[in-house]
């Protein structure tokens, strides 16, 4: 079935669109909502539809959606976890947290689940070096990781 | 004997609800506001020039010049744009900014919107800061509710809105061209810079004159109007009619092989034993400084020698490093000099645009030959190839990325990974070298 955006979301489109002097400015907050409505993914006809929308060429948008790495261009888990690896996590363990997790859950980096539920990945410098290591799941920072607190917060989730 | 510490930005920070308006209003909250729209608009600029303020976000240029430049016939649209793109590893003052003082970073641009005559300002927020993009989006509701946002504002005739956009994970969109490239709905790619192009300040977003500054140094212009920028100045390093000065207090993170990792605020100048012993609770047990990092990952390391060394703009300078954005790491003798640097050209290659050939080319090598001597296959010139890039990457890349690659390896005055560290490398040759036989020629051609 072909993507299209709901009502409220239509009314969300116009709203970000109000925010700039034209509608190509739109673009990244539309791709977010995109994004949003789509399972965390854009698909093709995901990215079609917004460039449609903004009046902009489908092979722009895949240009600007291609440049971020926020936007995921293939299906995710429902959890989407990525873990710092910049140097400050790096030293504190970050790299082995990765291992624990995806051992725990039984894939590597950039692999998904068998049941769709997790995403790992590693990911760069996210900001909370104060209180490395971190990581992100979908919107939400967990920090001071050890294995022990990963596993539950893993545990906590997976019950959704 | 300590220096003494005062706070302009964080003294309320701790206090339970500061985030929200009415918190906010009982500490003096919105007052400097109050007070900037009974001042000319060039009264405020020149208190900003008093106050000596300069670009908190890493490249410390003097506030009041971004300011000054904006052309001053008002009958076309401005534009301020934030700079919360906080990228660079080893920081995540502007989080905490955002996170616990989001009124703070509202007032700021108001005053700011008010002295260059702005009637739109955007907050750039990176896509993964969403819990700070949060609380910056119930903040602006909350000034619009208590009218310090919107039409007329507090009766001055001054209009102004406040717009939150989201980046979507790029490093490079905190470099001020390519973050006003992203916020215009494009690849978040550097553009032209003068003398080939006109300043932001004339020419920036939509052609319109644009004023990008960083989180921290908005938020600023809140403690400079309310004390006067002279009073604001009274601490700090340097005399400004004399040149360059560091005044006034910064924000900084301090993190690594350090007890109590955190987000601080310090008089410029305060001695790095200071921080690191005094704030930071010191190295962790049982372990020594191996060697700091003082201003972000892209400035060069400094042995722990240096470690009495005055953290401000130009003592850093001096010995050969950057205060950058405050982020000031610490490491201990577990850390590998090499294995830290590979991780790090993977980032710079990985957040390279690949609009320039020297930075898109230049941190690709960068990772494979650190990749080689890892893997135990390297070769005694790897480490002088490793600075020839380097220097064919520095000042040679279309915008500061590429300069940012090159200076943890082989600083700017020469002295960087490279130098201090260079028997480390070495090592990892010689004993790659021992194992030689395990590598056909082929695989050595090819790690």
């Amino acid at each position: 079935m072909a993507f299209t955006f709901n009502e409220e979301a239509e009314k969300k489109i116009d709203i970000l669109v109000g925010k700039y002097p034209n509608k190509k400015a739109a673009l990244l907050p539309v791709l977010w909502l995109a994004q949003e409505e789509n399972e965390g993914w854009l698909s093709r006809d995901a990215m079609k539809l917004v460039a449609a929308r903004l009046d902009l060429a489908p092979a722009y948008v895949e240009g600007v959606a291609t440049f971020y790495t926020m936007y995921n261009k293939a299906p995710i888990g429902k959890h989407h976890i990525e873990v710092c690896h910049n140097i400050v996590c790096m030293v504190v363990g970050a790299d082995d947290l990765i291992d624990h997790i995806g051992q725990k859950l039984g894939i590597g980096r950039g692999e998904t689940t068998s049941d769709r539920k997790f995403t790992l990945n590693a990911a760069e410098c996210l900001g909370a070096c104060a209180n490395a290591p971190c990581m992100m799941v979908g919107e939400r920072y967990y920090e001071d990781l050890t294995p022990e607190k990963t596993d539950r917060i893993i545990d906590e989730l997976a019950r959704f | 004997m300590a220096t003494e510490q005062v706070k302009y930005l964080t003294q309320y920070r701790e206090i339970p609800g500061y985030d929200d308006i009415d918190v906010y209003l009982k500490h003096d909250g919105y007052e400097a506001f109050r007070k900037a729209l009974t001042m000319d608009h060039d009264a405020i600029i020149n208190e900003v020039k008093l106050s000596g303020l300069r670009g908190r976000g890493g490249a410390g240029f003097p506030t009041f010049i971004k300011w000054n430049a904006v052309p001053k016939n008002w009958d076309q649209p401005h534009y301020l744009v934030i700079n919360a793109d906080e990228g660079e590893p080893g920081t995540a003052k502007d989080r905490d900014l955002m996170n616990k003082m989001p009124h703070l970073l509202v007032e700021g641009c108001a005053i700011s919107c008010w002295a260059i005559h702005s009637s739109v300002c955007y907050i750039y927020i990176r896509g993964e800061y969403i819990e700070p993009a949060k609380q910056m989006e119930k903040a602006i509701r909350q000034a619009y509710e208590k009218g310090f946002l919107g039409k007329n504002i507090l009766g001055s005739g001054f209009d102004l809105d406040i717009h939150v956009h989201m980046g979507a994970g790029s490093y490079e969109c905190g470099e001020e061209s390519a973050l006003m490239s992203s916020l215009m709905g494009e690849r978040g790619m550097p553009r032209h810079k003068p003398p080939s192009a006109p300043l932001p300040m004339i020419s920036g977003i939509w052609g319109s004159p644009t004023v990008v500054n960083n989180v921290e140094t908005i938020a600023t212009a809140v403690p400079i109007i309310a004390l006067g920028g002279s009073e604001y100045a009274k601490v700090g390093t340097g005399d400004p009619s004399k040149g360059p000065a560091s005044r006034g207090t910064k924000l900084i993170t301090v993190s690594g092989h350090v007890k109590r990792p955190g987000n601080f605020e310090i008089v410029l100048g305060t001695p790095m034993r200071e921080i690191i012993e005094d704030m930071a609770g010191g190295v962790r047990d049982g372990h020594e400084i191996k060697f700091i990092i003082p201003g972000g990952s892209s400035v060069p390391l400094i042995p722990p020698s240096f470690i009495d060394t005055p953290y401000d703009y130009e003592s850093l300078g001096k010995i050969g490093t950057l205060l950058g954005s405050g982020a000031l790491m610490v490491f201990d003798e577990t850390t590998s000099v090499p294995h830290l640097m590979q991780r790090l050209m993977h980032f710079y290659a990985h957040e390279s645009c690949g609009k320039c050939t020297p930075c898109r080319e230049g941190t690709n090598w960068l990772v494979k030959i650190h990749d080689r001597i890892i893997a135990g296959a390297g070769r005694y010139e790897d480490i002088d190839l490793l600075l020839d890039i380097c220097n064919n990457i520095f000042g040679r890349s279309f915008c500061a990325l590429g300069d940012a690659a090159a200076m943890p390896l082989m600083g700017f005055t020469g002295k960087g990974a490279l130098h201090y560290f260079r028997h480390e490398y070495e090592e990892l040759i010689r004993a790659g070298n021992a194992n030689k036989q395990k590598f056909t020629p082929l695989q050595m051609a090819t790690v």
